[in-house]
């Protein structure tokens, strides 16, 4: 922005992009140069310099403070956002794993005390989710989903069966059928009903011999624990399918109940969710798989091995049903030692008690919110819950407007429009590590918005309007599709830049 | 450790305010029998100075290992930038409004990766490079008419490996592998011309496993045109400083890993694939993508686009059901692409090959030659046995990666990689002790 231009909050200044500020010579860095040049005189480079920007030091480092401040995390305040877990990230974490540096992989004697401590991960998790083996190279929720399926198949290949169907409640996660498809199976939804939970009755009728297996979140997505889990897990193997879980609401039932108890054969934990490691933005996360005795030679390689002396290693042999490498080197080992470090900070009391916590303060809010907002499902919930814009949107007010103006009170909004079962969904989950103080903070600015919406619904549809920017034109930007910055042929279209 | 805030009284209003009298309470709804007798059998809880103490780890004095995860200068200003809360504890950027710091920062990243590539548009990242080269082939096989793909077998192993357990569930008739000639390291092109036809999807690693450079202008003339598809796959973002933007022989997609940039070696991640591509392929490209608009007062703004393609609308019609990228990995190489400048990654990715060619005299000079003939970037092959594998492990050092697990044809030999991190007087050490 130029000096002319009023800060609307100090000391916020519009930052322009990267490219326009730079300028030949600019980027007087000293480098290492251990090595002469000129040695390298053979190698075939490029006439020209790459395609950078040319920027001193302090104009980096103001531009990703000024960056930084047009963002929210949850060091700010509360972030809740429905199945997502945003809880508090230790940062205890942060500098422990901060000290796997630059261990090189192939540095084997520094890596012994590593894989050491990914087992003892594996170990823990395993304890957690009450299952058998586990891998934990998939580097995203996602990944873990779309590896734990392929597991499956390949125990139904070793089987000699050809089943292609997963059933998918219309409660689960929203990646499941995507992971599924590029697994190779065909998914097909089953509606979980009035209750808000799948009911074995109703399973029962969508099985048949091509069923390989059911994928299910529990705690569901509407916060619902799967009460009829154990018949349901029943009714699978007894039609010889399994029993996927998706581990994205662990958070809710870590030391309380466990999934290999269930009847679950297949899962994957969100460690990036449950175990306080940040989201940094979109990752990196990583998204472990669990699975029981029977699904165990089809895990991913490598393996973390210990030999007779007590010595960890990776092993990629012999393990032939192993449904290969999913990762080119050990997934995200840095958030796996976050994760450890989390678990060893809280210990079994420490997780049951977060866990309980968590419930209690989505039914705090739960029940301070539902005389001002539709409550969908009175199911029974744990650790989040689902409102909708039923009550608002008579006079105009979406639930879009609601999360807008959310921000206008300083917080980050709900999920929202997710899950599917309910129209305009808002989906709330606070976590554990919210102070009392700041879930009554929520209460008020949610009863205001509710009153807003009441009094002057159109003011709604202009929030957010203390934001850094106000409603972004989301359909523009698809129908435009300007994916990188102009390549300075183009002058850049925008005001006070 | 408790990161808890509730006292007593907290949790009395909170109790009174749900009506229950006890918090286990809340966990009505979960059956009896599968309630958790006792407490997990999990250490802890332990204090800060305990966790320091026991989870301590430290890298070997010399290091010559690369083969796609490498060691190289951090400037200090990406650490101290990457670090701050607004970036670590943000959670993917779905309401835009208030999450300008990050997409602004990946859509530079975006831009400064598709500049270096000399592609047209670049997604968000992606988990790391060989998911990167598994998607793509992913995205070739949609693709009208492609039924095949084929890869170099100097493509980096691991990268293969992924390759063909996604493929393994994919609607795919062959998965072919590409030779190398056994002199020069270099793809054997003869093979390649026979492999290439219109219903093959095409993928080559440059520089390769070997750290050998592939004749790209003949390889460019062999496939454009004939395979359906091709790609090519950067393991060392750094040699986008030096050598030819790899977008300007023409290939439907760059892909590749740059945990280079600004990410250390971390005990092998996160990582941070990049994707690039050409619009015309833009709606088939997995993974996120930030675009620029405008907000309602015609202020630039940023956002998440072309979410039609994503697992959340499009379910099990989606391009791929990544939902995230590696956010924290591409901001901080977009920092260090910032701190570094056009100038300093050239002359970084010089003194890399500077390295690996003094290493290369030094070891002439004891009568040890790489190898392959053909020239190298950074990184090269020599022979070695286990034994004396073991003994550089025993002083602290490591002098490279073995190649013989994936390369039986290459048994009794180390894949040795020179970065600027390395000092000369680490190049005699190692040249002395072979």
């Amino acid at each position: 922005m130029s000096g002319s231009e009023r800060v609307t909050h100090f000391p916020e200044v519009r930052e322009p992009l990267l490219n326009l500020k730079g300028a030949p010579g600019k980027n007087k860095r000293v480098l290492p140069a251990p090595f002469d040049a000129a040695g390298a005189a053979d190698l075939p480079g490029a006439g020209s310099l790459p395609d950078l920007p040319d920027v001193s030091e302090v104009e980096t480092v103001r531009h990703y403070t000024r960056l930084s401040r047009l963002n929210y995390g949850i060091d700010h305040g509360m972030y809740p956002l429905g199945s997502c877990t945003m809880k508090y990230n230790p940062k205890i974490s942060e500098e422990i794993a901060a000290r796997l540096g630059q261990i090189h992989p192939a540095d084997t004697a520094a890596m012994e005390p590593v894989l050491e401590r990914l087992a003892q991960l594996q170990e823990h998790l395993r304890e957690i989710c009450g299952m058998d083996a586990c891998s934990l190279w998939p580097a995203a929720g996602a990944h873990g989903e779309l590896t734990g399926m392929m597991v499956i198949s390949g125990a139904l290949k070793s089987r000699g069966e050809q089943r292609r169907t997963v059933l998918i409640p219309d409660t689960a996660h929203g990646t499941n059928p995507a992971s599924c498809t590029i697994a190779g199976f065909v998914t097909r939804g089953i509606p979980s009903g009035e209750k808000g939970y799948l009911e074995a009755s109703v399973l029962e009728r969508h099985l048949d011999r091509d069923t390989a297996a059911l994928m299910i979140t529990n705690p569901n997505t509407l916060g619902i624990f799967e009460q009829e889990i154990h018949a349901i897990a029943e009714l699978l193997h007894e039609n010889g399918s399994f029993l996927y879980m998706d581990g994205a609401n662990l958070n809710a039932i870590m030391g309380i109940t466990r999934p290999g108890d269930m009847g679950v054969d297949c899962m994957h934990v969100n460690l990036h969710k449950t175990f306080g490691t940040p989201h940094g933005g979109g990752g990196p996360g990583s998204g472990p798989v669990l699975v029981k005795q029977e699904l165990a030679p089809f895990l991913p390689v490598p393996r973390i091995v210990r030999d007779g002396s007590g010595v960890y290693a990776l092993e990629e042999e012999p393990y032939p049903e192993s449904i290969g490498k999913v990762h080119s080197c050990l997934g995200n080992v840095s958030v796996c030692i976050k994760a450890l470090a989390y678990i060893l900070s809280l210990g079994p009391q420490g997780l049951r008690e977060a866990a309980t916590t968590a419930s209690l303060n989505a039914l705090y809010l739960k029940n301070r919110l539902k005389k001002f907002f539709d409550l969908a499902y009175d199911t029974p919930t744990l650790h989040e819950f689902v409102l909708s814009d039923a009550m608002q949107k008579e006079g105009g007010v979406t639930t879009m407007d609601m999360a807008k103006t959310l921000m206008d009170f300083g917080f980050h909004p709900p999920t929202v429009y997710f899950p599917l079962v309910v129209a305009g969904a808002l989906m709330i989950e606070p976590t554990e590590t919210e102070p009392l103080e700041e879930l009554d903070r929520f209460v008020q600015a949610m009863e205001n918005i509710a009153a807003i919406s009441r009094e002057e619904p159109e003011k709604t549809h202009e929030s957010p309007r203390t934001a850094p920017v106000s409603r972004v034109d989301e359909v523009w930007a698809a129908r435009n599709l300007i994916l990188t910055w102009p390549d300075g042929r183009i002058q850049p279209r925008e005001k006070g830049i | 450790m408790s990161y808890i805030s509730h006292n007593g009284e907290d949790l009395g209003r909170i109790l009174a305010a749900i009506g229950i009298e006890h918090a286990d309470e809340v966990f009505s709804t979960v059956p009896p029998a599968l309630l958790c007798g006792a407490d997990l059998a999990v250490e802890g809880p332990k204090d800060e100075e305990s966790l320091r103490r026991e989870l301590d780890f430290r890298p070997s004095r010399v290091v010559f290992a690369g083969g796609g995860i490498y060691r190289h200068h951090i400037p200090a200003v990406v650490d101290a930038l990457a670090s701050r809360q607004e970036f670590v504890t943000a959670y993917t950027p779905y309401q835009p409004e208030i999450s300008q710091g990050t997409l602004q920062a990946i859509f530079e990243y975006q831009s400064m990766m598709a500049g270096l590539t000399g592609m047209e548009v670049s997604n968000a990242s992606m988990y790391d490079g060989a998911t990167a080269l598994a998607e793509a082939a992913l995205m070739a096989l949609r693709m009208k008419g492609i039924r095949r793909v084929a890869v170099t077998r100097a493509t980096q192993p691991s990268f293969r490996s992924v390759l063909r357990t996604y493929l393994a569930h994919a609607e795919v008739d062959a998965i072919e592998e590409i030779p190398y000639d056994p002199v020069t390291g270099q793809t054997d092109l003869d093979a390649l011309k026979k492999s290439a036809g219109p219903d093959t999807a095409f993928f080559i690693q440059n520089p390769n496993y070997f750290g050998v450079i592939e004749p790209m202008e003949q390889v460019a003339r062999i496939v454009s045109g004939k395979a359906g598809f091709w790609g090519i796959a950067v393991t060392e973002a750094l040699s986008l400083g030096i050598l030819e933007a790899p977008g300007e022989y023409g290939p439907d997609v760059v892909l590749g890993e740059a945990q280079s940039f600004g990410n250390p070696a971390c005990a092998g991640g996160p990582l941070l694939g990049f994707f690039c591509t050409r619009k015309e392929h833009v709606r088939r490209m997995p993974g996120r993508v930030v675009g620029l608009t405008e907000d309602r007062e015609g202020s630039q703004a940023f956002c998440l686009t072309l979410s039609t393609r994503e697992q959340h609308i499009r379910r099990e019609k989606a391009t791929s059901n990544i939902c995230t990228n590696q956010g924290l990995c591409a901001l901080r190489a977009a920092i260090y692409l910032s701190a570094m400048g056009p100038e300093g990654l050239k002359k970084t990715a010089l003194q890399c090959a500077a390295g690996a060619r003094f290493l290369i005299g030094l070891l002439k000079d004891r009568g040890i030659a790489p190898v392959f003939s053909a020239p190298v970037f950074h990184e090269f092959v020599i022979p070695m046995d286990e034994d004396r594998m073991e003994e550089f492990k025993s002083k602290g050092i490591v002098p490279g990666v073995p190649v013989a697990p994936q390369y039986p044809e290459i048994h009794g030999s180390v894949l040795v990689t020179v970065t600027e991190m390395n000092t000369q007087e680490e190049g005699r050490c190692l040249a002395a002790n072979v």
